[in-house]
């Protein structure tokens, strides 16, 4: 196994241009786990540690553009105002020495139905930058994941950055694991209101082959928000709505038995937390302003 | 062969511990190239120097007396904490070669072939063994029964069996050489459980047995059978008002140790070898690698490397003869460490057990009977199967007074992961049953079920099962009725000025409720655990203690076999010498097998055994310093020779508290040393029919109340306290005593709910051998465990003393779950319980 240490972001798209068998590697969080497990030995390893970029973030107006190597402990610590869903998924992500390694970059290189960042990224909305030596281009969130493990990545390309939109209106997220701490999750649920637009949107983690939005659970509750005047009146939502909202995301599962949970399990899990993320977004909403986060 | 280095003086130097600088020093100065180590080499042939890490001696002081009763700090932690210590994984020798194992990647098959020659062809391979390899006649070994191929021969019985052994220069190498071994398997259909383990024409794991346990099974596939018949249960089955009748299942669980097997032996000019291994018992493993080697005992010499925990799981052998098999045919030292994935491989588990419960109580709330039977897996080699089914069997009833019993216990074999030692062993299984029957039966007559137990409650004299009496205190109903009188923590107790605290909610950081769907439970245990091994064991110790003067100061040397595997016993032994030989510091040698056997580090018995072995002998040489005294200053004083003489302070005084004299000026140059066996008294075996006999040394009793929050709707579960009150007999070590009930709590809680070895049932492969899915309690999991100490003498123990390491381990369990059944008014008869369970979605 070769090791490669490109000193900058050129050098990094070069090496990858050149091997694109070659695995990049950050936090290696993820990464070290396999080797460690003998589930892979790539030819190449691409250490991206000395390219300092990918550890830095901007804040836009509309938009934060994360470098693919900020630690989820920096997420956390810095970035809950703009990106309050993603920064309580970093607080699920394994523990605080992982969480000062891992970042997004690299849930999203793996690909993995169950990673932590996931489900935030959907409901936020983003978009993530890759780069080659061909050039740049952004992917959309939706189009990004193909397949179990699989991403839209070509070969030689690497991931830059994510840009996500900042939020504008409550953000949750919610993680379901048999521990509570340090734990992969058995299934996971992200919600963002979008007041600007009138939308919502949702991710789910770990109930299908790819992580996934509840479209039908958005529409409909964009829709009854909508047509019951919620957004203006700020009225507490009637629990029928919340409950038809709920049985839409469980619909929105396609989960598969295996040794962390059944499909039944999963389908009900994400089924509870989407009932309840939204009935702490919409308090939320109607607080104007007041964080409902769990108090960490 | 090359000599080896010796070991860097700046390099970690293993368990040396010190109390002060000055100690330290000398610690320092102890360092393997010492005269003593010197000595070794010249007796045994050894090589001249230990590798790096090898464990030195010892040295502990102190300002204050550090005697028994006081919790002097444990000469490890510091070293522990900091990452200075050096754990048997971290042994390290100049041009030593590193072993890799091959093991099945099926459960159950014939090996139609076997390759090496692609893996030995590979640069930097020195030599790949299989079983036409072995050295002599003996190819099987086995605490018990020596069942247990050293390498597969024609057929593989479980999932990771190992088939074949590389030595390489790189452990990369060697791995990727093992990967490169061709084997053909022709798999044979698998038995996981009673049913197609006993079924016609099930296939035999071990067909032709002929182990002292073949003759009275009632199947092949059954590595023991014990009944326990004790008056009349069917006619007291008649007096009985209501009759509750459960079916229980208990998970397989992992010791979850954190330091992987590991070790290295190092070949010997004299055709011996030096082994340096994490282990419970030197002396059992010595005992089983020596016959293997074709090697005479006294030419495998074995030493205790610094050892990541243990629980039962270093019982048996892993990498031992491997790494003594490769070294001796290549001529180099050889190193093995498994990763965590070939750990969950490399060791036994707990036995998971299915068990049918039925009692019977009068209105008024006395038990009438029980009947019972209880099935461990025992997996595909016997381990310690025997003894876990003595256990669960003989302590079946729990700590409870019932005439009438029909007990039977059996130990299966199976193609499942091999089954055998774990703290608590066989009567943790039986609690997790027994107490969920006590809840119920409570439920069935309306009573308080607290209150039902204690009018049940065994006490001093009350006869087991087995007809053997309780013959110490037994304070059941006492330590109920103290975790029962503890005030309860505060109802929703996550909830702050600033919103929920989702860290004291079920789900923690992944914030999965903020209150909604959260209901409280309380539950109760209490269990009883033998003390010491049972069943007509010769279960002994040895201790060497030596006393001189070194720089102007008496010091001890406390020399056992005894190993420390994270228990304390290297600070209780310091404390003991420190009370009967008067002296301030104290150094403990490493344990090796240049000393006698101190028995097992299990069955809560080394502070016992091993303690009171060091204690005897201490005993002994204070006589023989008394004794020189007497010749050299007898005339000076009349009371040498009329007062009961004590060593204190470094002086000898009366009990009266007159000095004598100084121990310095008793001993000069004089060097008293004593070796001798300590035993406890003697036990019996059970009758195979009825089960009666004296089977048992000592009990432990511990009792919880566990408070738990859990998420109805999303089946999760957050502890928020899990009290104990434990009967200790006398504590040694107070701080290392509540150590050891938090810690056997905690593993308890894990098995309740979340720890388990996941078998497939179709395939019997291990299905989460890693710490990614095998989980276990972090420490927000881990509650509130405040700690009620009782300390009831045991006269038969040394200073009172009980062994304490496993009791808390079993009620913790069914107090979890008794905890959960009242928060959900489910019924929960099978642990770990999994959000399916409390869910209804499995």
């Amino acid at each position: 196994m070769d090791f490669l240490r490109p000193a900058t972001w050129e050098e990094a798209l070069a090496a990858k241009a050149e091997h694109p068998s070659a695995v990049p590697i950050a936090g290696g969080t993820d990464i070290m786990v396999e080797i460690n497990f003998d589930h892979r030995r790539p030819e190449y390893l691409l250490d991206l540690n000395r390219v300092e970029p990918l550890t830095e973030w901007e804040v836009g107006a509309d938009t934060v553009r994360l470098g693919a190597s900020v630690p989820y402990s920096r997420i956390m610590e810095r970035l809950r105002t703009e990106l309050p869903g993603l920064a309580l998924a970093s607080h699920t992500v394994a523990s605080p020495q992982i969480r000062n390694r891992g970042g997004v970059g690299g849930n999203l290189g793996t690909a993995s139905p169950a990673g932590d960042a996931h489900p935030a990224l959907l409901a936020a909305g983003a978009e993530v930058e890759a780069e080659s030596v061909r050039g740049s281009r952004r992917i959309p969130i939706d189009a990004f994941y193909t397949g179990v493990k699989r991403n839209a990545l070509a070969p030689d390309e690497l991931i830059r950055a994510v840009h996500i939109k900042k939020a504008t209106g409550p953000q949750q997220y919610s993680k379901v694991g048999t521990r509570n701490a340090m734990v992969i999750a058995v299934c996971a649920f992200g919600l963002a209101l979008h007041p600007d637009t009138r939308t919502v949107r949702t991710g789910i983690g770990s109930a299908a082959p790819t992580p996934v939005r509840a479209g039908d659970a958005e529409l409909f509750l964009g829709a009854a928000l909508e047509e019951g005047g919620f957004w203006e009146s700020g009225r507490a939502l009637p629990p029928a709505l919340a409950r038809q909202f709920a049985q839409l995301a469980a619909g929105a599962c396609n989960p598969i038995d295996d040794v962390r949970g059944t499909a039944r399990y999963r389908r009900h899990a994400v089924g509870v937390m989407a009932r309840r993320t939204l009935g702490w977004a919409w308090e939320q909403y109607r607080a104007t302003g007041r964080p409902l986060e769990g108090a960490a | 062969m090359t000599e080896p280095t010796t070991s860097p003086a700046t390099a970690a130097p293993g368990p040396a511990y010190s109390g002060d600088a000055g100690a330290a020093a000398t610690a320092a100065g102890a360092a393997p190239g010492d005269a003593r180590a010197g000595t070794r080499t010249a007796l045994g042939g050894a090589r001249t120097a230990a590798p790096v890490g090898t464990p030195t001696r010892m040295t502990q002081g102190s300002r204050t007396r550090g005697g028994i009763g006081e919790s002097t700090l444990r000469p490890d932690g510091t070293l522990k904490v900091t990452g200075e210590f050096a754990y048997s994984s971290d042994m390290w020798h100049e041009d030593m070669l590193w072993g890799q194992i091959l093991r099945s990647t099926v459960a159950h098959a014939e090996i139609v072939s076997l390759d090496t020659s692609e893996a030995l062809a590979q640069p930097g391979v020195y030599a790949v063994l299989t079983y036409d390899d072995l050295p002599t006649e003996v190819k099987n070994y086995g605490l018990e029964i020596q069942d247990t191929p050293v390498l597969a021969h024609g057929r593989v019985r479980h999932h990771g069996e190992p088939v074949a052994l590389v030595a390489a220069d790189h452990p990369e190498t060697a791995r990727r050489a093992a990967a490169k071994i061709r084997v053909e398997y022709r798999e044979l259909p698998v038995v996981t459980d009673e049913a197609s383990a006993t079924a016609p024409g099930a296939p035999l794991l071990h067909p032709g047995r002929d182990d002292h346990h073949a003759g009275h099974v009632p199947h092949p596939n059954i590595v023991h059978r014990q009944p326990i018949v004790r008056g009349d249960a069917t006619a007291a089955a008649g007096r009985a008002d209501v009759i509750v009748t459960g079916e229980y299942v208990f998970g397989m669980q992992d010791q979850a140790f954190l330091g992987p097997e590991s070790g290295l032996a190092v070949p010997a000019e004299d055709g011996g070898v030096d082994l340096y291994v994490a282990t419970q018992w030197l002396h059992s493993d010595l005992r089983q690698i020596a016959p293997v080697l074709g090697l005479p005992e006294e030419k495998v010499r074995m030493t205790l490397a610094g050892v990541g925990g243990a629980f039962g799981g270093r019982e048996d052998l892993s990498m031992q003869i491997h790494a003594c098999l490769l070294a001796l045919r290549t001529g180099k030292p050889v190193k093995i460490v498994y990763n965590r994935f070939e750990s969950f491989f490399g060791h036994v588990h707990r036995h998971p057990a299915r068990l049918r419960y039925e009692h019977g109580a009068t209105r008024d709330g006395r038990l009438t009977h029980l009947r019972c039977r209880i099935v461990l897996d025992g997996g595909a080699y016997a381990s310690a199967s025997p003894a876990v089914v003595g256990n669960a069997s003989s302590l079946a009833v729990g700590p409870y007074k019932v005439d009438d019993v029909d007990i039977e216990a059996v130990a299966l074999y199976t193609n499942n992961p091999p089954c055998g030692a774990m703290r608590g062993f066989g009567a943790v299984q039986a609690c997790f049953a027994y107490e969920a029957q006590m809840d119920r039966l409570a439920a069935e007559l309306g009573m308080d079920p607290v209150e039902f137990r204690q009018l049940n409650a065994m006490e001093q004299g009350t006869l087991l099962p087995t007809g053997q009496p309780v013959d110490s205190p037994a304070p059941v109903a006492e330590l109920l009725r103290r975790v029962k009188a503890r005030p309860l923590p505060p109802e929703r107790q996550w909830e702050t000025t600033e919103g929920a605290d989702v860290r004291a909610l079920p789900g923690g950081l992944s914030n999965t409720t903020h209150g909604e769907g959260v209901v409280r439970g309380v539950g109760y245990a209490v269990g009883i655990k033998n003390v010491g091994f049972s069943e007509g064991f010769d279960d002994y110790s040895t201790a060497r203690v030596r006393m001189e003067v070194i720089n102007g100061h008496p010091v001890a040397t406390v020399h056992t076999a005894m190993a420390e595997v994270g228990q304390g016993g290297v600070t209780v032994h310091a404390q003991i010498a420190r009370t009967e030989l008067g002296v301030a510091q104290v150094t403990i040698h490493p344990a090796d097998t240049r000393v006698g056997s101190a028995g097992s580090t299990s069955a809560s018995r080394q502070t016992y055994v091993t303690g009171g072995a060091v204690k005897n002998s201490c005993e002994l040489v204070r006589e023989k310093v008394l004794e020189l005294g007497r010749r050299k200053f007898g005339s000076h004083h009349p009371a040498w020779a009329t007062a009961e003489l004590l060593l204190e302070g470094g002086k000898v005084v009366t009990d009266g508290g007159e000095v004598l004299g100084d121990l310095v000026e008793v001993l000069e140059d004089e060097v008293v040393e004593v070796e001798a066996e300590w035993r406890h008294r003697p036990t019996e075996a059970f009758d195979l029919r009825t089960g009666q006999g004296n089977g048992h040394v000592q009990y432990s009793f511990a009792a919880h109340r566990a408070v738990v929050e859990v998420d109805t709707e999303l089946g999760l579960v957050k502890v928020i306290e899990l009290a104990c009150a434990q009967d200790v007999g006398k504590a040694l070590n107070p701080l290392s005593v509540v150590g050891q009930i938090q810690g056997g709590t905690t593993q308890g809680l894990g098995v309740a709910v979340m720890e388990e070895i996941v078998v497939d049932p179709k395939t019997a492969k291990v299905r989460n051998p890693s710490f990614t899915d095998y989980l276990i309690p972090t420490i927000l999991d881990t509650p509130t465990i405040p700690v009620d100490v009782l300390e009831l003498a045991d006269d038969h123990a040394p200073y009172g003393l009980r062994g304490i390491g496993e009791a808390p381990t079993l009620s913790s369990t069914p107090a979890v779950l008794a905890a959960i059944r009242a928060a959900t008014g489910l019924e929960l008869n099978r642990t770990p319980v999994r959000p399916e369970h409390l869910t209804g979605t499995l």
